[in-house]
């Protein structure tokens, strides 16, 4: 944010009562032991949840096995279905009537039914069956968990087909560039740096002003000779340069701790960061406009941070929403800073792979810190 | 002993103070909509129309078939045609892409020959669940194609036939996943948020000496109180099923009735949590922010809403049983789309039994401690 325009004179007069500010704006915040929790604690906390909670890999699905034919066959088919550790075989039954209980009860999400005959229909070459049957509840564990079997059992049926193989075919080969493991982590960890930048920079902003209010002592506040501009630079400096240090805490944790590549430029990581922090203050400046006690502006953040991150690609992906809200993600900053940051992290990528989403989360800054620096001189004024 | 008239007097005290408070009230009925509306309608996993780039040097009569097929999936759409093997970098880099198949030249022939025909799938892994589940279907789609073209004419069966079938959700839609699960998240949040108030306002409010100084018991204020929000705890329930059933066709195939009993069950225990902290803390700004953190974070993470708790590391897993949201999204989606009843959800009825107990015990215990 830039200085109040004062050309010459603000820095004599203007800057002592700004860092004046800037002292007592800065002992407030840790004088609190609550808040420091908040500041330095509580995203390591969120960083390590979201790592680890949020994961669409699907791996160890619980399944039930029921093996009516009981040859050696059957049991290498059972083998290959764990082997790649995708299926963990919870239980062997002797029952079909077994499947629909566990499947019921949810403690299998998998079944897989080998039918009696199966060797011998698969050493005649009569094409043998087994029966998959996949608990949809969860619709994602469901896809993939399938698509696995499938693969898993063509696989097994090339392997072990009697007699002469038809030879050739297509021959399928393919690599998967940025994250060669397909892990999720890498994907959704460098995300959680949005999320968190967003949460910090507006509950500090919104709650530090409000709270003036609560008490009464904002209006001391306008008494003293600062101006509204230099009231808003000393309150959002001290949430900026925290939102800074939970940055580098957070990406420390996630490239020594999560072992995610950082692979891009650090200039334009703290650049984009910059951006977007000044978006962040300039709502929560909004916020502390329209609210007049910390219960109102911790509702309103609320309101606010909710939809902003599940139109952000955070947890959920944009290109499968509805055309409706994928047009809305176009306004969200959150969305135009995870792009920068999965692409700096995992892509390697530098400015001018990004440029175009600096520009709009610079622009979006802008407007944001100008109608707020406006609400709030107004809201000052009727005080 | 306890009495009727006590606890319906401040049920009604409460009631009317709730209904005056309009941000609670916008908190009780406007939160619920506005979670449905994003969760239910903006969020999908359901992956189709992946953007695929297509690289075919061999331009033969195979090769259009492969591309067709792939087309024909629903899975994938061809939105770039490319002539270099280059032209991938900056698609994927960009994200433009989801994947890009390159059909080397000689495709045709070499298939013609029966010699293995090589093809290449580049994937954006970045996001792996994406690309997980576009290489399965990439897999499946070159598989199909791969023993057509063997086979062609011969009628011979693959050597194992998988047959798959999904129960409960036959279609493997997201949204019959979330909007069950979506019921859960809700309620955990709106229970603990709307009673997290209630104690610490009488507490700021110094009406807390004025309910002290009166002839009733704690356990008495705390029913009283409980009443006004498990009403609307059932209305919020009722509009959230009505919309899953009506707005966003979840099939119901189990027994409302039992769902209805073991929401209540639930409520008693979140709306006890919720009076616990408004008690522990008698702040009404501190007990939102740890009745949010307390049931917002576990209720979306660690019950199971999106994120399977199978797939999580051992630790966490751990976690997740003392998560009430874990037992009641068993029991709604279980009520919603398997059908099953007390036979298969006792385990989570009991859990939810001892929140429940839990709860108001805890409730009682801290709003008795102040007061004395």
């Amino acid at each position: 944010m830039s200085a109040p325009a004062r050309p010459r004179t603000w820095f004599a007069d203007g800057w002592p009562r700004v860092r004046a500010l800037l002292v007592k704006e800065w002992r407030q915040l840790f004088r609190d032991p609550k808040t420091k929790r908040v500041i330095f604690v509580s995203p390591v906390i969120q960083l390590l949840l979201f790592g680890y909670a949020v994961n669409t890999d699907v791996h160890d699905v619980a399944t039930i096995v029921v093996d009516l034919d009981r040859t050696q066959p059957s049991r290498a088919l059972q083998d290959a279905l764990v082997a790649g550790g995708y299926f963990r075989i919870v239980e062997h039954a002797v029952d079909s009537r077994a499947i629909t209980r566990a499947l019921d009860h949810g403690t299998a999400t998998v079944a897989l039914e080998i039918p009696r005959g199966f060797a011998a229909d698969l050493a005649a070459g009569r094409g043998a069956h087994v029966q998959l049957l996949v608990d949809g509840t969860n619709s994602n564990t469901g896809t993939v968990a399938q698509g696995y079997a499938t693969r898993i059992v063509q696989r097994f049926g090339l392997q072990h087909a009697p007699g002469a193989r038809p030879s050739g075919g297509v021959d399928l080969r393919a690599r998967a560039w940025y994250n060669p493991a397909l892990v999720s982590r890498v994907y959704n960890v460098p995300a959680v740096i949005g999320a968190l930048l967003l949460l910090m920079s507006l509950l500090l902003t919104a709650l530090a002003i409000v709270r003036e209010r609560e008490l009464g002592t904002l209006e001391q506040l306008m008494v003293s000779p600062l101006t509204p501009g230099e009231l808003i630079l000393g309150k959002t400096l001290p949430v900026a340069l925290v939102a800074f240090i939970d940055l580098a805490i957070v990406c420390a944790v996630a490239i020594l701790w999560f072992d995610v590549p950082f692979r891009g430029s650090i200039a334009v990581l703290l650049l984009a960061s910059l951006l977007y922090i000044l978006a962040a203050l300039g709502l929560g400046l909004l916020i502390s406009t329209v609210s007049r006690t910390q219960q109102e502006a911790f509702m309103g953040m609320f309101l606010l941070i909710l939809p902003a991150l599940i139109l952000s690609g955070f947890l959920y992906p944009i290109q499968t929403m509805p055309a409706f809200f994928r047009a809305l993600t176009f306004l969200n900053p959150v969305r135009w800073f995870l792009e920068i940051v999965r692409a700096l992290f995992l892509k390697g990528a530098g400015f001018t792979d990004v440029w175009i989403q600096l520009l709009i989360i610079g622009v979006m800054a802008a407007a944001v810190l100008w109608l707020a620096t406006w609400r709030f001189q107004r809201a000052l004024r009727s005080l | 002993m306890l009495s009727a008239r006590r606890v319906r007097a401040i049920a009604r005290k409460e009631w009317i103070q709730l209904r005056r408070d309009r941000r609670s009230m916008l908190l009780a009925f406007g939160l619920p909509v506005l979670m449905l509306l994003f969760f239910g309608y903006a969020i999908s996993w359901d992956v189709r129309d992946l953007r695929l780039a297509l690289l075919d040097e061999d331009g033969g009569r195979r090769s259009r078939e492969l591309v067709e097929a792939f087309e024909a999936s629903g899975y994938f759409r061809v939105t770039e045609q490319l002539t270099a093997p280059s032209d991938v970098d900056p698609l994927l880099d960009h994200g433009r892409i989801n994947a890009a198949l390159l059909i080397p030249p000689g495709f045709t022939r070499d298939l013609a020959a029966g010699r293995p025909a090589p093809v290449q799938l580049l994937l954006d892994g970045a996001d792996a669940n994406t690309a997980t589940i576009a290489l399965n279907y990439a897999e499946a789609i070159v598989a199909g194609y791969s023993r057509r073209v063997l086979l062609r004419g011969a009628i011979m069966e693959p050597p194992v036939a998988l047959d798959a079938r999904v129960w409960y959700n036959p279609t493997l839609e997201s949204r019959n996943m979330i909007v069950p699960g979506l019921i859960a998240v809700i309620m955990s949040i709106i229970a603990a948020m709307l009673t997290a108030l209630t104690i610490a306002r009488e507490w700021e409010r110094g009406t807390m000496e004025q309910l002290a100084s009166t002839p009733v018991h704690r356990l008495e204020v705390v029913f009283g109180k409980l009443i006004p929000y498990i009403l609307i705890g059932i209305a919020d329930v009722t509009m959230a099923v009505a919309a899953g059933i009506l707005v966003f066709d979840v099939p119901l195939r189990g027994n409302l009735l039992l769902l209805a009993a073991l929401t209540v069950l639930f409520l008693i225990g979140a709306l006890g949590l919720g009076m616990f902290i408004s008690a522990a803390l008698r702040s009404q700004v501190l007990a939102t922010q740890v009745a949010m953190v307390v049931t917002y974070l576990p209720a979306l993470l660690l019950s199971g809403f999106l994120f399977d708790i199978d797939s999580m590391p051992a630790a966490l897993r751990a976690v997740t049983y003392v998560i009430p949201a874990r037992y009641y999204i068993d029991v709604t989606r279980g009520v919603f789309l398997k059908g099953v009843g007390l036979e298969a959800l006792w385990v989570q009825a009991l859990s939810m039994l001892l929140f429940a107990v839990g709860g108001l015990g805890l409730a009682a215990a801290n709003f008795r401690k102040r007061i004395a």
